[in-house]
């Protein structure tokens, strides 16, 4: 039974946030017999809540408190109050994450090293290799039921992958297929295989996709060491004399507040949150803002180079039946920087369907330019375009005190300036994409922008030296022992995969961590 | 979408009878906005039936889909039928109709061909009337349930089960 902890127990670790990241930890911490409480903002939305309804989903599930943005990226101008398309709810952004799990390439840990010297980058190069995270890669594969690895089968490619893959074969590509994803291709740990709903953007009904709200959640409530405690809205992480913190300032759903204590906090809200949360959490003696000696808290914010490219052909493709991301093309997401820029993108598999696509093609496109690509939209196949993006110290996280958010905190502002290099890789990205479809003989393809961002990153850098970042290679804050970061603020650099898999790998890494460090009494 | 009033209750004849045809499809009367064949009619309690026709034509020359009828985009602008919206649309049908007037035409729903609709809405298309419209169309029109399987869309699938035996992967001639 899910346990019920004291607010002035200060023996537990508080957990912040719900997602790949504090839903994998929370639970890992209960497994080894550790009590945790996980405050989530959201609340506890189950499958039999989630709906298949772009626009209904969207208001349901979205994280939709006041934030604002500025910079060159055409977010800011189509989408100004919302960077980020991320959710609030019980297993954060895994009920509408797409569930690709791919692990990181080895360079992509040395950017700096393998890249140089990139002008207007600042490259760092991670704490740790990959052979550090390969065995922590393979417990998350395992934890979370990643095709083709554990002898679990790929999943069946639907009718936008059998168009992606036929026109990336007939360029050449090799590495094509049906992902690597954390969706059940058979049934397996008390789930279903994947019946080629459609919304896995809207959270799976049948639960067939991993999701830290109906795995790691219930799993850990079971073993008697994790209260989650949803629509518990922490405001402030308080701290004592000495540095340390003691606890955690939260709203709960009636706005009334509560001081949890805690003996280590957690902070895994994704990485618009979680640095405003420490900037939030500003004292006399850290008026900068909790573990922000280095002034790194906020800065080297990425989002991917992300774009799309739709392809309209002669013949009916019916896109949204089926996985949402039902394959990738992985050739291009080598360092080759003959193409004109350093790192690498993958191509995957996407539809929208037809609510989204109206807002998301062209956002702010009218006419019939417009509307004769939408009276094609059975016709139309789509991709996804994710790359690794430049951390750049001026692309940040600030706190903007001219706008509140409902309990009077000043809103995150999220600042985004493009790189030459993100623009570089994203028109070839383009290029590429469009001749896939050719390939297959679209008659029209359309190099579509970014979305609000779904890959939020960097924001608390994790660095080998104090100076370069906020946390060392477990995620502990360089300057607060017992405060860590458990989402995918903590990365160094983005990689071109999709985060996720990274993250829970990370969190499971910190858990043995942190446990260890709880028994040698070092925190 | 209940916006729309069938006009089953009378007569087409007699629906006929009761309104003026203002622009290509569209006619009004007192209180309501029809099609000008009386297929459809709806009523309006705050906007004048006729800056509601206009309203309905700026909709169907923003997002133009020749097989999309007159009462969805009815239905998409529906909602500006209110008491805190009236002035509002009021001066920005003003606004299209003096656009109008200056290339020669009594007014927007006068004017004959799209193209030069659209050079209009061109003109106007930083104000913050065409923005609003153009931004509710987007869910208001696109959004709307009865509108999807006129662009193939099937909406939901999880009551049927998905498409894991409902042609996922259908398509032969890739």
């Amino acid at each position: 039974m899910s346990a019920k902890f004291d607010l002035n127990d200060d023996g537990v670790v508080v957990v912040i946030g719900s997602g790949a990241g504090g839903g994998t930890l929370s639970n890992e911490l209960a497994q080894k017999g550790i009590n945790v409480v996980c405050l989530e903002a959201g609340g506890r939305h189950l499958p039999q809540d989630y709906q298949n309804d772009e626009w209904g989903s969207f208001g349901q599930i979205s994280w939709l408190d006041a934030r604002t943005t500025s910079g060159d990226w055409r977010v800011a101008k189509d989408f100004s109050g919302l960077p980020a398309w991320i959710v609030k709810a019980v297993g954060g952004s895994t009920v509408h994450w797409a569930g690709a799990s791919l692990r990181f390439q080895e360079h992509e840990f040395k950017t700096q090293t393998v890249y140089g010297n990139v002008h207007g980058a600042n490259l760092l190069d991670w704490p740790i290799g990959l052979s550090e995270l390969e065995p922590y890669y393979a417990k998350a594969e395992a934890k979370m039921g990643v095709t083709r690895t554990n002898g679990i089968p790929g999943l069946p490619g639907n009718n936008n992958y059998k168009v992606f893959e036929a026109g990336a074969k007939k360029l050449g590509y090799k590495k094509v297929h049906t992902g690597n994803m954390a969706i059940n291709s058979q049934p397996r740990d008390g789930r279903p295989g994947c019946q080629q709903v459609g919304f896995c953007f809207q959270g799976c009904k049948f639960g067939a996709k991993w999701s830290s709200a109906y795995t790691e959640i219930p799993k850990g409530e079971a073993t008697g060491h994790l209260e989650v405690r949803p629509n518990a809205h922490v405001l402030k992480i308080e701290h004592d004399k000495s540095g340390k913190v003691t606890g955690v300032l939260y709203a709960d759903s009636d706005g009334n507040k509560h001081l949890q204590k805690a003996r280590i906090v957690a902070v895994a809200g994704n990485s618009i949150e979680s640095p405003r949360l420490l900037l939030n959490s500003a004292s006399s003696m850290f008026p900068d803002g909790l573990a922000n000696s280095s002034g790194q808290v906020g800065r080297n914010y990425m989002r991917h180079m992300t774009a799309s490219v739709y392809g309209v052909f002669d013949k009916p493709v019916r896109m949204w039946r089926g996985t949402t991301m039902a394959g990738i093309v992985q050739d291009e997401s080598r360092h080759d920087p003959s193409r004109g820029f350093v790192g690498g993108f993958e191509f995957e598999t996407l539809s929208l369907g037809l609510p989204f696509m109206a807002a998301f093609l062209n956002p702010g496109g009218w006419g019939r330019e417009f509307t004769t690509a939408l009276d094609s939209y059975e016709n139309m196949a789509g991709m996804w375009l994710v790359g690794e993006d430049m951390p750049q110290e001026t692309n940040r996280i600030t706190l903007n005190h001219d706008v509140k958010d409902q309990y009077g905190l000043p809103a995150p502002n999220v600042h985004f300036d493009d790189h030459p290099n993100d623009i570089a890789m994203r028109n070839y990205a383009w290029k590429k994409g469009a001749e896939i479809y050719d390939a297959v003989g679209a008659t029209r393809t359309f190099p579509t922008p970014p979305y609000p961002s779904t890959h939020n990153l960097g924001t608390n850098r994790m660095s080998a030296k104090a100076r370069d970042g906020v946390v060392n290679k477990w995620g502990q804050t360089h300057d607060i022992p017992n405060l860590f970061v458990s989402d995918g603020s903590q990365f160094t650099t983005g990689a071109s995969e999709n985060p996720t898999l990274t993250i829970v790998s990370l969190a499971i890494r910190q858990a043995d961590y942190i446990a260890r460090e709880m028994a040698a009494r070092t925190i | 979408m209940e916006t729309i009033t069938s006009s089953k209750g009378i007569s087409r004849r007699e629906l006929l009878k009761r309104c003026m045809v203002v622009g290509a499809g569209l006619a009004v009367g007192t209180g309501f906005v029809a099609g000008s064949t009386a297929t459809w009619a709806m009523e309006t309690k705050y906007v004048a039936p006729k800056e509601m026709a206009a309203l309905i034509q700026m909709a169907r020359d923003i997002y133009p889909h020749n097989h999309v009828a007159d009462q969805y985009y009815a239905a998409a602008v529906k909602g500006f039928d209110s008491e805190e919206s009236k002035a509002r649309i009021a001066d920005g049908v003003a606004a299209l109709d003096a656009a109008a007037q200056g290339r020669g035409y009594a007014d927007y729903l006068s004017v004959p061909w799209e193209l030069e609709r659209v050079e209009i809405l061109r003109g106007m298309e930083q104000s913050s009337f065409f923005q609003t419209m153009r931004g509710n169309l987007v869910t208001g029109l696109y959004n709307n349930k009865e509108v999807w399987p006129l662009f193939g869309y099937e909406g939901e699938s999880y009551s049927k089960g998905g498409y894991i035996n409902r042609g996922f992967d259908d398509i032969t001639w890739v």
